[in-house]
């Protein structure tokens, strides 16, 4: 076994996690270790060859190796510590963490502040209780495209996807350049979930069929996937009878959202946003233990990356600040979701001598046009903003201004809402 | 003796055996273990590529009290008996078995007759410990349940265990005594002989003095070949929701609705690896293939754990469904007994449920009859009653899984991160014999838990194709058909 001691363990090294050593190095804070399961640091990003990353962090079009690639190279630089293949299996309210590596055995790390960045995974089939047999041929995207791009396999030849986030899209594209024919994407809503982007460039360009108001009711085949069945639904998501229509495909891809990571923030008592199934966090990412900070999709699931190494900035400086004694014993506030907001990040906002603008995050419940994101206090409105247009696959980012905070230092609860904007305002 | 310590299959053109069993399901596997106490050779044949993948793979993993079933029928006689076994035998076979005891839950006052037929029925066939609960002691020993429900019958003795984890260990066990596998095997047709049966197969004939058919779905058309159909099977489908291990402990014991005429009703039964299954529901069908779960049968498991549970938010924990078919005779009872038409076959035909409960009752009964029926049991002077488990990382303190790695490093490296499943475990399936993706899903629980396979999948892929020495390419979900990719996507050459 053996026995080390940090200044801030950081849980998983995906963007979120290299993000948040970064940082924390830059702040001059000395031990950092980030501790990774897989056997290399990237999370999710080594898979993802596809570009659109880095537009809004680096202003450049980067791929996903090389989002990455930037990041472990400045840790590497920077002398951030990183043990690879090592499982975690509990974290402790007083910050001692404990894991299993081939190499080391059992690990036990004492930190003076966590942070969390495991990132999430993907819903499944299961999840959905989508009825039907259940043969080999069916992966959830991101499966399918660690099979693609790492391991050089081929999933399937004749291809259905249901779900149109933004994995399934890019797979969808990913696998008609390598010669396999993506027959349909199915979508249960009446609108599209993945970025608008994606189904420009992975869909229309290619001519695949974006079906939406279906979704998959039967699944056939015993040993191999031989086909499925689709049906129309009606406002309440329920399969309208005798619209079915069997669609023969040997490999269904399901991108059907993706469901924060958080068995470790379960183990330590951490606790969870219904909304976003994420810990409720403040300004600082803190979670509701002390010292303990989370940040990336551990969080709320991001649309971009950008934001997820946004918000890992704000958790390393979080921190910084609670190892130096600062977020003290400060008076919080909540912040509730009002009309046409499905969640929003941060949960609740603490107020201290400096008061500095805040980030929200918000994802909205449906798709609306000419709207103002605004915060209220009670029924008064404190500060505003106006969109064109806002969809649910497409983060709002909502910057509220510390005149406006100060404003509200009295509140217990501020609620944020998105609605119709009224002409003349 | 000796015997393969795999389950690996080498292709047979001739062979000889005292005794051939058809179906590696839990009776077969059964059977086939008390057979290896003695000097015999046995051959197990299942047309599937692993144990226990037939009913075994899909039901409710419970070992009932024995309560439930008519004192008139070899159902209601062997599960009492079958129950008390199996404490043993798990212990033997190091196969947790779990005595958590099920209550009968009864919403509805004038369902009391009900519960007292059930009391009258574990009397009469010695289940001890049952006992009639009243509402307020009903509550306090289920807490979440819902307030309507208003009676209830406990039955202590009542069990959970992993029916295709059982099957799995009396394999190996009995192959450790000497017991030969031949899988992904159909049997065609029996040949009665001047002496013994010699059986035809997919792989070659099979000379044997005893066949034992416990064919599960097919056990009437393995009768058929005696020459008659002696009997008609159906299959009875049950669909089931699973859960994560995460919606914690709904309730620490298993709960039956009131029992109907045909079934036992929807259970809520805690898995002896922590997640939790709501189900069966039962549909007498025609196809013993049609392993479709349904809109219509899953909202019914739906409706019903909502039903007896409103409290829980069952749905944010739904990882899995599945549906299991039932062996039910037309008689509606096992058929336990030698061919009418053929010397030398015995039917062991119709284990519905509660089959995993009876199954070492089945098995000591079959014992008799092949003696019956002159066959000369000598002792195996090494028969090894024991059977060692798969350590599992996670299941171990922190101590012990120091050792583990430092004994074998590969226990340091997790492969499934839901349910915590070591490089080791998975080598020591494949070498058990697990030849697929299921085959390791059923012994170390790779894929079992909330991602359902999505990170360890092409992980397991490597590890099967690395120590089977076959190409990632030919690795297969569950043998014939189903293998898991089409292709490379590239085929490493230059000539675009």
């Amino acid at each position: 076994m053996y026995n080390i001691k940090v200044d801030i363990a950081i849980i998983g090294g995906g963007p979120a996690g290299l993000g948040a050593a970064c940082k924390a190095k830059k702040l001059g804070i000395k031990k950092v270790l980030i501790l990774e399961r897989d056997r290399e640091l990237g999370g999710i990003l080594p898979q993802c060859i596809h570009n659109g990353f880095g537009l809004l962090y680096f202003k450049e079009d980067l791929t996903g190796p090389e989002y990455a690639t930037r990041f472990i190279e400045e840790a590497d630089k920077l002398r951030v510590e990183a043990k690879l293949n090592t499982m975690l299996l509990e974290i402790t309210k007083d910050k001692r963490i404990f894991g299993l590596s081939s190499k080391e055995g059992l690990a036990q790390i004492t930190a003076k502040a966590v942070i969390l960045s495991m990132g999430c995974r993907e819903r499944t089939r299961g999840a959905l209780n989508i009825p039907g047999t259940r043969p080999a041929g069916i992966y959830t995207a991101g499966t399918a495209q660690r099979l693609v791009n790492m391991e050089n396999l081929l999933p399937g030849k004749n291809i259905v996807v249901l779900g149109s986030g933004d994995v399934g899209l890019i797979m969808a594209r990913r696998l008609t350049w390598v010669g396999a024919k993506v027959k349909a994407v199915v979508e249960i809503l009446p609108y599209p979930s993945g970025l608008t982007r994606n189904i420009v460039q992975c869909l229309e360009d290619y001519n695949i069929p974006l079906i939406l108001s279906h979704t998959v009711v039967d699944i056939h085949g015993q040993d191999r996937l031989k086909g499925v069945t689709i049906a129309k639904v009606d406002e309440n998501r329920n399969p309208i009878k005798g619209s079915e229509k069997f669609i023969p495909c040997d490999t269904l891809l399901l991108s059907v959202g993706l469901i924060p990571e958080n068995e470790l923030s379960k183990s330590v008592g951490i606790e969870l946003d219904k909304a976003t199934g994420g810990a409720f966090v403040d300004q600082y990412m803190q979670t509701s233990i002390p010292g303990i900070f989370a940040c990336g999709n551990v969080v709320q699931v991001y649309d971009l990356v950008d934001y997820v190494t946004e918000s890992a900035e704000i958790a390393a400086k979080g921190a910084n600040l609670f190892m130096k004694g600062k977020l003290k014993n400060h008076r919080t506030i909540a912040v509730e979701r009002g009309e046409n907001v499905q969640q929003v990040v941060p949960q609740r906002f603490s107020l201290g001598k400096q008061v500095e603008p805040i980030k929200f995050y918000i994802r909205v419940q449906h798709p609306q046009e000419k709207v103002k994101v605004a915060l209220y206090w009670g029924t008064k409105e404190i500060f505003s903003k106006k969109e064109l247009i806002v969809k649910p696959s497409e983060m709002v980012v909502f910057e509220v201004s510390d005149e406006a905070i100060r404003k509200i230092s009295k509140a217990e609860k501020v609620t944020i809402a998105v609605s119709k904007h009224e002409k003349n305002t | 003796m000796g015997g393969s310590t795999t389950l690996r299959t080498p292709f047979l053109t001739r062979s000889k055996a005292d005794v051939a069993i058809i179906g590696a399901g839990i009776i077969g596997a059964t059977i086939a273990r008390e057979l290896s106490r003695y000097k015999l050779s046995t051959i197990l044949i299942d047309k599937e590529a692993d144990v226990g993948w037939g009913t075994t793979k899909a039901n409710t993993g419970v070992i009932h009290a024995g309560y439930s079933e008519d004192p008139h029928t070899l159902r209601g006689k062997l599960t009492t008996p079958g129950n008390r076994i199996s404490k043993q035998l798990c212990e033997e076979l190091e196969v947790p078995l779990k005595r958590i005891g099920s209550i009968v839950v009864s919403l509805n006052r004038k369902e009391l007759p009900v519960l007292n037929k059930l009391e009258n029925y574990a009397k009469i066939l010695g289940v001890t410990g049952t006992r009639i609960l009243k509402k307020d002691e009903l509550h306090s020993m289920v807490p979440h349940l819902t307030p309507k429900a208003v009676y209830g019958f406990y039955a202590p003795t009542a069990a959970i265990v992993s029916p295709y984890g059982l099957a799995i260990a009396l394999v190996e066990n009995a192959q450790a005594n000497g017991l030969n596998v031949l899988l992904q095997t159909k049997v065609l047709g029996l040949e009665k002989k001047r002496q013994g049966i010699t059986l035809n197969t997919t792989s070659g004939d099979v000379r044997t003095d005893f066949v034992i058919n416990a064919a599960g779905l097919w056990a009437d058309e393995i009768s058929a070949m005696s020459g008659e159909k002696e009997f008609n099977i159906h299959p009875r489908k049950g669909e089931y929701i699973l859960f994560d291990e995460t919606i914690g402990e709904i309730t620490g014991k298993i709960i039956f609705p009131a029992p109907t005429p045909i079934s036992k009703g929807i259970a809520f039964a805690p898995f002896v690896e922590g997640n939790y299954a709501v189900g069966p529901t039962d549909e007498d069908i025609q196809d013993k293939e049609d392993l479709f779960t349904s809109f219509e049968g899953l909202k019914k498991v739906f409706n019903s754990a909502e039903k007896f549970f409103p409290e829980i938010p069952f749905k944010r924990y739904m990882i899995r469904n599945f549906c299991g078919l039932r062996a039910v005779a037309d008689e509606n009872d096992f058929i336990i007994r030698p061919s009418y038409n053929m010397k030398g076959l015995i039917h062991a035909a119709g284990i519905q449920s509660p089959g995993l409960t009876a199954a070492p009752a089945i098995a000591s009964m079959v014992m008799d009859i092949l003696k019956d029926q002159g066959m000369k049991l000598h002792p195996n002077p090494h028969f090894n009653p024991e059977r060692r488990t798969i350590h599992r990382i996670k299941d171990v303190d922190y101590k012990t899984k120091e050792k583990l790695i430092e004994g074998d490093p590969r226990y340091g490296h997790i492969v499934c991160r839901c349910e915590t499943v070591s490089e080791a475990e998975v080598i020591e399936a494949i070498r058990r014999g697990a030849t697929t993706l299921d085959g390791i899903k059923f012994r170390v629980r790779c894929g079992m838990g909330r991602c359902q396979g999505g990170f360890c999948t092409p992980r397991v892929m490597e590890i099967l194709s690395s120590e089977l020495k076959t190409p990632l390419t030919k690795i297969s979900k569950r043998g014939k058909g189903s293998r898991l990719v089409k292709g490379k996507v590239w085929d490493g050459s230059f000539n675009v």
